[in-house]
């Protein structure tokens, strides 16, 4: 498999561009060089899927924001006007817009990976991290983004997520106040969004990605097992149970990318909205500051903190609340005291423990689409708990638990 | 289990080139087609094309010798009213002219003739001189101080100096090399003209 | 994992597709309460119809603002003469919006509330709501239009159809109900009652009903049929890709051992 890496005999333009240019020299080193472990199973693909909805996004966002006005006079009208009038417009808005929806499907699915598979323990921490901050930047690119088309709920949301700033104890509402560029979300508010959205948050997102991809190479993939390949060495200076990234990742990814492409083609030609989770219906509304909408709730990929910080009876409490939430994943790596990675082998507790996350974050995700009603209130504090309680206890129940031990080798059967 | 890797002889070499290609050309021809949606989006819009719709501009008030400037799908189009004298004097300047005959240059059939127009005093032109671009100057009066004695009315481009004559027809001498063009017109009535709907015929 | 992960798709579509089926209001069921999903905004009759009756009882009021009078006749087969002589406002040109020419301030002064551009209320709303609200007129003395609605109570507008559907008494009846451990008594609606007929037999009405609120479905997103017929040539490609892109990684892992 490493035959590849002799270029001496090429001539021609290749031969004169790898002299100035290190192609060949890359894709041997990245692609057929990189050796990945060859018991890969489902969860992997979402990797590369989401590496494929951020071009997506990348180029329909560029011709979106050809014919998009960010002005709160005209923006409403101008995203009417791309759904009505620009020949093929609606298709590039409903690309966009449903590929908001799938990059947090598919980038929760590839953290969820990590996380049954133990892919952020050492030596991945830094990778971890580093996926940990692409989802940060992705949240604040998703709520910007929400906010362009200037519907009521666009408005409202931005009223709501911008306020949660007004928490921080001496200088939130001054904060408040310099995010708005105004006393309320205004033209000003718009614009400076737009601006984060179309350039500033996609540069940091690509930067990232880079460093995450960077970061993978360095330690390689974790797989199924949660063994390290690298410690099997064959005779070629290869891991034995690793196999070449290309060919066999990549045609195998291929077939990934189909799939993924008739579920996303599925929502984007049939279901666009997708029962009003991935557009809300008040979004067909024009932003209007002197009505809310009767229910407001954030797109379903924040419902779930949405639940928490509305769980809580005191303001900073509970966007406080909210921000652990989120800061305690950070953390995943040194809470997990584990012998082994994979969930495989970990012992019940682990289990159990998962899959209580699992349900509290779906059922979470339910609650903060509804209104918070009785009922409801005392479920989001419920899982809340269990939320917090799956990380918290982690260093005790990983500790414990009685596991299986980790095969030798990868499980791999053809 | 075993890392042994299998020998060449065990591998389809033909089949998997096939598959290779088939899986390539079908994602080319996917690809192919995402591009399409794309390149359309800038195609001009529905809102460009209403309002490009056709343009109505009453002659009735265009006094001899006169001319205005109006913008049909954002090109400035000009309309003069000719005098009789500047009529009479198209024909005689035939041997100064490029293409005296229209027939290098781009205006509708019902425009190929001397005067390049349906009537003779009404003149219609894209402003854009077909040199560069620039809006070319009116000098309509015959022998105009600024033009010199010889000069039969017409215009002067002050970008590189091009010179038509009052039926847009370039002179030699001129960086143009084709005379300027003339859109689809039609009357409606006497006094009714439409820009962008030819003449006895549907619209542009 | 792999049956894992497909029960927790699964699992997932279960959760946040359930809801949408709860907005059931209480009461008897009745036939105004029932609009098709699964309404086809491919049947160009139904939506010939449909402009006809929004150009001639909607239009006095109601504009449409994102919608061009030629997209109209193109999307829905019309004719170019017919189109002129039929669907165009006074003093409109093919290429306009449909505007209405009532302004905003008369809309105010008459109703109290300028009446809503029409353009996108059946993505706002749904076009249940649309449906709905147009079989659910009755009269109400106490209503100062002299009519009320049960999809939208003390609505502003009046019932422009009443002569095509005839006049509707609703009837009520009052339920008890413990609200914080006191007895309240709400008025629940029960049935309604045609007390004089209008042009149009309830059946007709209805269709005029259907065929309006189809029309509005599809001003809404005038796409939508085309985006449907589209869409199933876009999987059934895919599928093909896909076909091929698993062959040849079935071919390729067979190295792997």
């Amino acid at each position: 498999m490493a035959a590849s890496s002799d270029h001496a005999g090429k001539t021609g333009f290749r031969a004169w561009l790898n002299k100035r240019l290190p192609v060949d020299e890359f894709i041997d080193s990245q692609l057929i060089g990189y050796f990945a472990p060859k018991n890969f199973n489902i969860w992997y693909f979402f990797g590369a899927l989401a590496l494929l909805v951020f071009v997506i996004q990348i180029l329909t966002g560029i011709f979106l924001t050809m014919h998009y006005k960010p002005s709160e006079t005209a923006a409403f009208d101008s995203v009417e006007y791309i759904m009505r009038e620009v020949e093929w417009g609606w298709l590039i808005r409903y690309m966009h817009s449903t590929g908001a929806s799938f990059f947090f499907i598919v980038v929760y699915l590839h953290m969820f990976r990590a996380m049954i598979y133990g892919s952020y323990r050492a030596p991945r921490e830094l990778l971890w991290i580093l996926g940990m901050l692409l989802y940060l930047a992705l949240m604040a690119e998703a709520f910007m983004g929400y906010v362009l088309p200037w519907g009521n709920m666009s408005y409202w949301g931005a009223q709501v997520i911008v306020n949660l700033f007004g928490t921080i104890p001496v200088i939130g509402p001054g904060v408040v106040e310099w995010i708005r560029g105004d006393y309320g979300i205004a033209d000003s508010t718009l614009n400076r969004f737009f601006a984060l959205h179309v350039i500033a948050l996609p540069f940091a997102i690509a930067f990232l990605v880079l460093m995450h991809l960077v970061a993978l190479r360095q330690t390689g993939s974790n797989n199924p097992d949660g063994i390290e390949i690298k410690e099997k060495m064959g005779s070629n200076g290869k891991p034995i149970d690793g196999i070449p990234f290309h060919p066999y990742y990549t045609v195998k990814d291929v077939v990934g990318v189909g799939v993924f492409l008739i579920f996303f083609c599925g929502v984007i030609f049939f279901a666009p909205t997708f029962g009003g989770l991935f557009l809300e219906k008040p979004n067909f509304e024009p932003a209007n500051e002197l009505s809310t909408p009767e229910h407001i709730a954030p797109v379903w990929y924040f419902t779930a903190f949405y639940a928490m910080l509305r769980a809580v009876p005191d303001q900073q409490l509970g966007a406080l609340l909210m921000l652990l939430a989120i800061v305690v994943l950070f953390f995943l790596p040194w809470l997990d005291r584990s012998p082994v990675k994979s969930i495989r082998y970990k012992g019940w507790l682990s289990k159990i423990a998962l899959a209580l996350f699992v349900v509290s974050f779906v059922v979470l995700s339910y609650l903060g689409l509804k209104p918070a009603s009785d009922l409801y209130v005392i479920l989001a504090r419920v899982f809340t708990a269990v939320y917090f309680a799956y990380f918290l206890l982690m260093p005790w129940y990983t500790r414990i638990e009685k596991c299986k031990s980790a095969p030798e080798r990868v499980t791999y059967h053809a | 289990m075993s890392d042994e890797k299998v020998t060449a002889d065990d591998i389809d070499v033909n089949r998997r080139k096939f598959l290779t290609m088939a899986t390539a050309a079908t994602g080319a021809v996917g690809v192919a087609f995402t591009l399409v949606p794309f390149i359309a989006s800038w195609k001009p819009s529905e809102r460009a094309r209403a309002l490009g719709a056709p343009l109505e501009i009453d002659v009735s008030k265009l006094g001899p010798g006169q001319m205005i400037t109006q913008s049909w799908r954002k090109q400035p189009i000009y309309v003069v009213r000719r005098t009789p004298e500047s009529v009479a004097k198209l024909g005689g300047v035939a041997a100064s002219l490029k293409d005296p005959n229209s027939e290098a240059s781009d205006q509708p059939a019902y425009a190929k003739n001397e005067m390049r127009s349906l009537k003779p005093e009404i003149l219609v032109l894209y402003a854009a001189c077909t040199h560069l671009g620039c809006l070319p100057k009116q000098y309509s009066t015959v022998a105009d101080p600024a033009m010199g004695a010889d000069w039969p009315g017409g215009f002067f481009c002050p970008c590189h100096g091009s010179r038509f004559d009052l039926a847009g027809r370039v002179f030699n001498g001129s960086p143009a090399s084709a005379n300027l063009r003339v859109p689809p017109h039609k009357f409606e009535s006497d006094s009714l003209l439409v820009i962008g709907v030819d003449a006895a015929q549907g619209a542009a | 994992m792999r049956k894992s992960f497909l029960a927790a798709a699964l699992g997932f579509t279960l959760v946040f597709a359930g809801p949408s089926a709860m907005a059931a209001t209480t009461g008897p069921h009745a036939a105004w309460m029932d609009w098709e999903p699964g309404n086809d905004v491919g049947n160009i009759a139904s939506l010939q119809r449909g402009a006809a009756n929004f150009m001639g009882y909607c239009a006095g009021c109601h504009s449409l603002k994102y919608k061009r009078y030629s997209r109209v006749a193109k999307d829905l087969n019309i004719p170019e003469e017919q189109m002129e002589k039929l669907l165009l406002l006074p003093g409109a040109k093919k290429g306009d919006y449909i505007i209405t020419p009532m302004s905003k301030a008369d809309g105010e002064v008459w109703f109290g509330k300028a009446p809503p551009d029409l353009s996108l209320t059946t993505r706002a709303k749904g076009s249940d709501y649309v449906y709905q609200f147009l079989k659910t007129f009755y009269v109400d003395p106490k209503s100062t239009n002299g009519t009320n609605n049960l999809a939208l109570p003390n609505t502003a507008m009046p019932h422009v159809l009443s002569a095509l559907q005839g006049v509707q008494e609703a009837k009520f009846k009052a339920v008890e109900k413990v609200v914080d451990g006191e007895t309240v008594t709400e008025q629940h609606w029960d049935s309604f009652e045609l007390t004089s007929p209008g042009q149009l037999s309830p059946e007709e009405y209805d269709g005029f009903v259907r065929d309006t609120v189809n029309f509005l479905e599809y001003v809404g997103e005038p796409v939508k049929a085309k985006r449907e017929s589209l869409g199933v040539w876009v999987i059934l490609f895919l599928l093909v890709f896909t076909g091929f892109a698993y062959l040849l990684k079935q071919e390729y892992w067979k190295d792997v051992k």
